[in-house]
């Protein structure tokens, strides 16, 4: 039982962590129909500015306490990546807007190859140490262990999933993106500039990612310039299966496939008899976005579309 | 008429050429010129599913992996050497004759495509991009685990020691000596594949033109009015998924041949990436184009390779040769399509419906 219950823990980290990720990805594909392959290297540039960042601090002001130099470290790392996406958009995407539809593809894909060149020849390859800035005693709860950073994770993906829901419905931004994500061509008869929206959307996108990346990294305390692919996969994979476009479907498809990922690997060996280790922890996911897109194509929480492609 | 005869006699002779002159400067560049026309072989098969019936998908190096490791197992000491009993059953080793290999490895990777096709064709494009790519990380995974507890693969340290391709007695992994003139192993299986990539073009030329190829062609354009015209949107879909695989298959087994070696290391997400980069690039769906596509993205990195090192002297050792050569594809994949969104060689078939209804 209190497997089960740190693995229900781990999960509910992991699942954040992706959720922020996946909501980057789902809010550019509801405006722009667009896989944004170099959303993963995103999170990867924010987690290493951010071990930069925390480098430099802690020779510059010794006594600051560990809280102040990671939020610091965040929210400069948020920054960083909302320029890095907002010139990613602008440079590679917005030019391609209407070509065929899997050029804009291509050079994101090309953009993440580009990004994680940058960041080795920047960062160099090797894996960095990332410093543990909490308290690293971990709590128990009725048998299960749940460190602060752990806590942390949660509570700013609370805190960060509230300022987006106001963000998106109370907001005249918020509206903007939701009337561009229905319909692009009526939106901007109204007066909504696309383009402004589909930056705002990208700079938002950047925010969640940088966050997700630096607490990705203090969770699993490394840093390297290809830590951002796995997470973007899976990220991706949790916002096709709570319904790509679908803001609420993507923390919980992100949620779900955490809680699904950890427990998989704390129980896939029981399961089945020894025969699956859990280093297939990572085709789970993929599995069970396989089994998903069959039995309901739109996702958890999609709504039904005619196809558009 | 007459000039485009001479153009294709004068490039034929100078393809054939093209080893012989190439090996004077060593064998490396002779490998160089063979992987292409490998990756020429898999952006062929590619071609059929992402370029003809347009469906994206980003996990095609898995047919790759599947031909590549099925050749290996059947041709290398590796199976009789982990399992006692199949080594009783062959005391020899098993060295399963080519012309055994390559239409099973055909069939499975065109079984595999169509099993993974069938149930993820109902999904809208993107869909189908992500659950192409899981199922290649799913292969991978599977191949760089399954050493344990029943080694088949045997998981990231690869297979090794795999037969070369021999023809009735005839090993193209030796050396050829023909009047004192050497002709090496790498120049052999570079007239192999040639000879491979020749009928792939034929083949797809023919698809391309065919009842088949027009279906695919209307389901990439409209589905709906596709299905409308009583095209079986289904069936021809799978189709491309299949046929696509089986080139994948094949180009697999000459891999593994070719190679001597494989690992899971040469069948990662890249790959599949790089090859879904090479048909959009050269002009998706336009078999010149792809050839081009493919042969750029897969031999100008490794030229690169030779003419890098002194940069990574002047640079400290930051920007050594794979760096740059990742590098340059990634520029090299964002200018094209900024600059050409098409491809280098777009089919011009195309091009004169869009002109027409501009008008």
């Amino acid at each position: 039982m209190e497997i089960l219950l740190q693995q229900i823990i781990n999960g509910l980290v992991l699942g954040s962590m992706y959720a922020l990720v996946a909501l980057g990805y789902t809010m550019v594909y509801g405006i722009i129909n667009l896989i944004n392959f170099a959303h993963g290297e995103v999170l990867m540039v924010g987690a290493l500015t951010a071990w930069s960042i925390i480098g430099l601090m802690k020779d510059g002001m010794p006594g600051a306490p560990g809280w102040v130099i990671l939020i610091l470290a965040m929210a400069i790392a948020a920054v960083v990546a909302a320029v890095l996406n907002f010139t990613i958009e602008k440079i590679a995407y917005r030019p391609l807007r209407n070509s065929p539809r899997l050029a804009p593809l291509i050079t994101a894909i090309g953009m993440s190859i580009m990004l994680q060149t940058l960041a080795m020849i920047i960062w160099k390859p090797n894996y960095k140490a990332f410093p543990t800035l909490l308290p690293s005693t971990p709590f128990n709860i009725a048998g299960a262990v749940i460190t602060p950073t752990q806590i942390m994770v949660l509570t700013v993906t609370v805190l960060a999933l509230a300022v987006l829901t106001w963000l998106v419905n109370y907001t005249s931004l918020g509206r903007a993106m939701r009337a561009t994500a229905e319909n692009p061509r009526v939106a901007s008869l109204m007066g909504v500039k696309p383009d402004t929206v589909i930056s705002a959307t990208f700079i938002i996108g950047a925010v969640l990612a940088a966050i997700a990346g630096v607490m990705y990294a203090s969770n699993y305390g490394t840093a390297q310039h290809t830590m951002g692919l796995l997470p973007g996969l899976k990220a991706f994979t949790a916002a096709v299966f709570g319904g790509i476009g679908n803001l609420p479907g993507a923390v919980v498809g992100g949620v779900l496939l955490g809680l699904i990922e950890s427990i998989g690997s704390g129980y896939l060996g029981k399961i089945s008899g020894g025969l699956l280790g859990s280093h297939y922890t990572d085709i789970l996911a993929f599995i069970v976005l396989i089994t998903m897109l069959t039995l309901r194509p739109s996702g958890l929480l999609g709504e039904r579309v005619a196809d558009r492609a | 008429m007459k000039n485009t005869k001479t153009t294709v006699i004068l490039s034929a002779i100078a393809l054939l050429v093209l080893p012989l002159v190439l090996q004077s400067f060593g064998n490396a560049w002779v490998r160089i010129a063979d992987m292409a026309l490998l990756f020429v072989m898999l952006a062929l098969g590619l071609n059929i599913v992402v370029g003809f019936a347009g469906l994206l998908d980003l996990g095609f190096v898995a047919f790759f992996a599947i031909g590549a490791y099925m050749y290996a197992l059947m041709a290398s000491p590796h199976l009789t050497e982990a399992f006692p009993w199949f080594a009783q059953l062959f005391p020899t080793g098993l060295h399963t004759p080519l012309w055994l290999v390559i239409p099973l490895s055909a069939f499975l990777a065109g079984v595999l495509g169509i099993l993974l096709g069938a149930p993820t064709l109902r999904l809208r494009g993107d869909y189908l991009a992500i659950v192409t790519l899981g199922f290649g990380e799913i292969i991978r995974v599977f191949m760089n685990n399954l050493d344990h507890p029943v080694n088949i693969t045997n998981g990231p340290k690869g297979i090794g020691q795999i037969d070369s391709i021999t023809f009735f007695g005839y090993d193209l992994g030796k050396k050829l000596n023909i009047g004192g003139f050497e002709i090496a192993s790498v120049t052999q299986y570079y007239y192999l594949f040639l000879a491979l990539v020749v009928v792939s073009v034929i083949v797809c030329h023919r698809l391309e033109l065919s009842r088949i190829g027009r279906a695919w062609m209307a389901v990439r354009e409209d589905e709906i009015a596709a299905k409308a015209m009583g095209i079986n949107t289904r069936d021809v879909k799978l189709m491309a998924f299949g046929m696509g695989a089986t080139f994948g298959g094949v180009a697999g087994c000459m891999f593994a041949a070719f190679q001597g070696f494989i690992s899971p290391e040469s069948f990662g997400l890249m790959e599949s990436v790089m090859i879904v980069a090479m048909v959009v690039l050269g002009g998706i769906g336009h078999l010149p184009g792809v050839i081009l596509g493919a042969v750029l993205l897969s031999a100008l990195p490794e030229v690169l390779r030779y003419v890098a090192g002194p940069l990574q002297a002047m640079t400290d050792g930051r920007l050594d040769s794979a760096i740059l050569r990742q590098f340059l594809i990634a520029l090299a994949m964002i200018l094209v399509m900024l600059l050409r969104p098409r491809g280098l060689w777009p089919s011009p078939e195309h091009g004169k419906s869009l002109a027409s209804a501009g008008k």
